[in-house]
């Protein structure tokens, strides 16, 4: 048994690179899992600008409140990018250092004063992934969800007030001018002595009165729509996407599931059967008859972008039984499936000339795999802009992501899908000419 | 290894050992000869056509049966009668009844014949086999060398590289012996007895192993 563990200690240390993988596989994985969900529920990145002037105080129905405060609140939801013009903060939201940018006008509290009026908030958001457009559109709902329940309430006492004037009389400021209320309850009195003292002609005064007072309860009835309109929502979003387009999730989900399933099928098979020609002694013997190594490899790409595209294709149809997907775009479908697969059938028998043992072979496709494909989701904005610029330039160097980027366009029909496509095809070519040099002390 | 100047012939239906210690250069030969391996510099005149490859780890698939096996290699060496090849190589193996067996269920004795029938499937002229018998049992080995002997009554011409010399002076017609990458003797197996006999009379007297090393020992190997 020691003797046995000896020698087991003494094969690790003559392989570092098997030992290397062992330790720092693990932690790789782990880090990029955690960057890839920590989509930081309370905490995404937000350039906020407040336009409003200085000491410009908000006053609804008497009560002063106090913009700042709301906004430290907000401050505790994000995490805040300070920016001095609404520009820095769409430049920041471009270059993926923001996920969004929230830009509050220089009228908005002019509007919440008005009765008839409700200021716009913009939102500018990068979504270069569906994931990161909820993240945003989560966190500032929520956010002017909360601003807008305070502003309700004190509108609702305002409305309370306005109700019990007109339920029991007394006086308000209308565009400068003091205006009485006669009140619900003197109307009542007023008609019943109207009434007993009907028909004398100088009770026609007291009924004018009534009169009046009906004509102004209309006309304040008329603004209650509008009025119970603002207090519902005072504040409304404007949102626009800088960076990429709007892809619904459902879409964005079928085409990361379409990406991890060719890439996985298309690297595995290409992998694992190329080597397999090597573990079952037969590579010699077929490349010294009538076939080339070239003639091996080809049959590996192929074989494998067929399979790989044929399981995609069959699980793109049955997700289509749940989620909508534009049939008429099926060709699309088919040229992104068919590059897709060929570049990951090319990293294959890269993976598979390289490591020339089917286990090798299979371990390293994994190993490859998975990080690639937490590469391609970390989302901008949870790691700092160099590093998430080596993040994007790893991602490009594989499949998974242009991919993704390819089978979005072909689905859903927003963005470019001519870039994807030649990355695709750029990078089968790559790889497969390193799985040919591969190829040349394979045997 | 690299070998130098290293030629011999070999006649119609000729059974050629081809022996030597470690590192002599024998599997490097055959796999030159086989045209699997291509040299660093010189060249090698050989109907490629029309030689025959068995490398000693049979290069064979697991999954697949012992006729999908001969199928497969018979239609890459681009035979006309596919299935008539098939069956003769089955019928030559002595392997028709294990015909539908998966490959990774056969003994290595068995593995090994299917080896050299797909060696033979394509009518080679002339068979390279490498170490056909080291993994094989006593039994399994005799029988190995009962089928070789059929192929050469039937005028293929057979070279193995071997490294039990006992085979060599059991079964070859003529014996190739190399070390450190040069021929050191080429000629039948009486004859090497014959010249270890003029140098060390007491060696020649023992089996032909013991001939043999003596003839080493005595060039400095």
């Amino acid at each position: 048994m020691r003797w046995l563990f000896v020698k087991d200690l003494q094969i690790l240390r003559r392989s570092p690179l098997l030992v290397s993988l062992l330790i720092f596989y693990p932690v790789a994985i782990a880090l990029l899992i955690g960057l890839s969900f920590n989509r930081g529920p309370e905490k995404p990145p937000v350039a906020i600008v407040n336009e409003v002037p200085p000491g410009q105080r908000l006053t609804i129905g008497g009560e002063r409140l106090d913009l700042f405060r709301a906004r430290d609140e907000a401050f505790r939801r994000v995490e805040e990018i300070r920016v001095r013009s609404r520009e820095e903060a769409i430049d920041k939201v471009r270059s993926g250092e923001a996920l969004g940018a929230l830009i509050i006008p220089r009228d908005t509290v002019e509007k919440l004063q008005s009765p008839l009026q409700r200021p716009t908030i913009e939102l500018f958001v990068n979504e270069e992934d569906p994931l990161k457009g909820r993240l945003v559109d989560n966190t500032v709902t929520s956010l002017l969800a909360d601003a807008n329940q305070r502003l309700s309430r004190a509108f609702n006492k305002v409305i309370v007030s306005y109700l019990g004037l007109l339920l029991h009389g007394g006086s308000v400021n209308f565009l400068g001018q003091r205006i009485s209320i006669l009140g619900l309850d003197n109307v009542q009195r007023i008609t019943r002595d109207a009434q007993r003292k009907l028909p004398r002609s100088s009770d026609r005064r007291e009924l004018g009165r009534v009169v009046r007072f009906t004509s102004l309860a209309r006309q304040n009835l008329d603004l209650t729509n509008d009025v119970l309109a603002g207090v519902s929502q005072p504040i409304r979003i404007d949102k626009r996407v800088l960076n990429g387009s709007v892809v619904p999730l459902s879409t964005f989900a079928a085409a990361l599931a379409v990406a991890v399933s060719l890439g996985f099928v298309a690297v595995l098979l290409a992998a694992g059967s190329l080597a397999l020609e090597r573990s079952e002694n037969a590579f010699e013997r077929l490349v010294r008859g009538p076939l080339t190594r070239t003639d091996v490899l080809v049959e590996k790409l192929l074989l494998s972008i067929a399979c790989s595209a044929l399981v995609t294709l069959a699980m793109l149809m049955t997700l289509g039984l749940f989620i909508p997907l534009e049939w008429n775009r099926f060709a699309l479908w088919l040229l992104g499936l068919m590059l897709g697969a060929a570049a990951f059938a090319g990293m294959g028998v890269a993976i598979g000339g390289f490591a020339r043992e089917v286990s090798v072979a299979s371990l390293l496709a994994f190993a490859l795999l998975i990080p690639i494909t937490f590469l391609a989701l970390v989302p901008s904005g949870v790691v700092g802009a160099t590093l998430y610029d080596l993040t994007r330039f790893l991602s490009a160097l594989f499949p998974f992501k242009p991919t993704l980027r390819a089978m979005s366009a072909a689905l859903y029909g927003k963005g470019a899908l001519a870039g994807p496509l030649l990355h695709l095809l750029a990078l089968a070519a790559v790889f497969a000419v390193a799985g040919r040099v591969s190829l040349r002390r394979f045997a | 290894m690299a070998l130098s100047n290293v030629s011999f012939d070999a006649k119609r239906g000729e059974l050629v050992a081809c022996i030597g210690p470690n590192g002599a250069g024998k599997t490097t030969l055959l796999t030159l000869l086989a045209g699997t391996q291509v040299p660093d510099a010189g060249t090698i005149e050989r109907p490629a056509d029309k030689i025959g490859w068995v490398p000693q780890q049979p290069g064979l698939y697991g999954k697949l049966s012992v006729a999908e096996n001969l199928r497969l290699f018979a239609r890459l060496e681009s035979v006309t009668d596919v299935e008539g090849a098939v069956q003769r190589m089955l019928a030559q193996a002595g392997l028709e009844d294990r015909a539908q067996d998966q490959v990774a269920r056969l003994s290595g004795g068995n593995r090994q014949r299917v080896n050299i029938a797909i060696g033979l499937v394509g009518e080679p002229a002339a068979l390279l086999l490498d170490e056909p018998s080291s993994s094989l049992d006593p039994r399994q080995r005799e029988r190995l060398w009962r089928f070789i002997g059929n192929l050469t009554q039937q005028g293929t011409t057979v070279v193995y590289a071997t490294h039990i010399v006992s085979e060599a002076e059991h079964y070859a017609d003529r014996v190739l012996v190399l070390a450190d990458g040069e021929r050191v003797f080429w000629g039948r197996p009486e004859e090497l007895r014959e010249t270890v006999a003029s140098e060390n009379p007491a060696a020649a007297q023992g089996d032909f192993e013991s001939a043999f090393v003596s003839f080493l020992h005595a060039r400095g190997h």
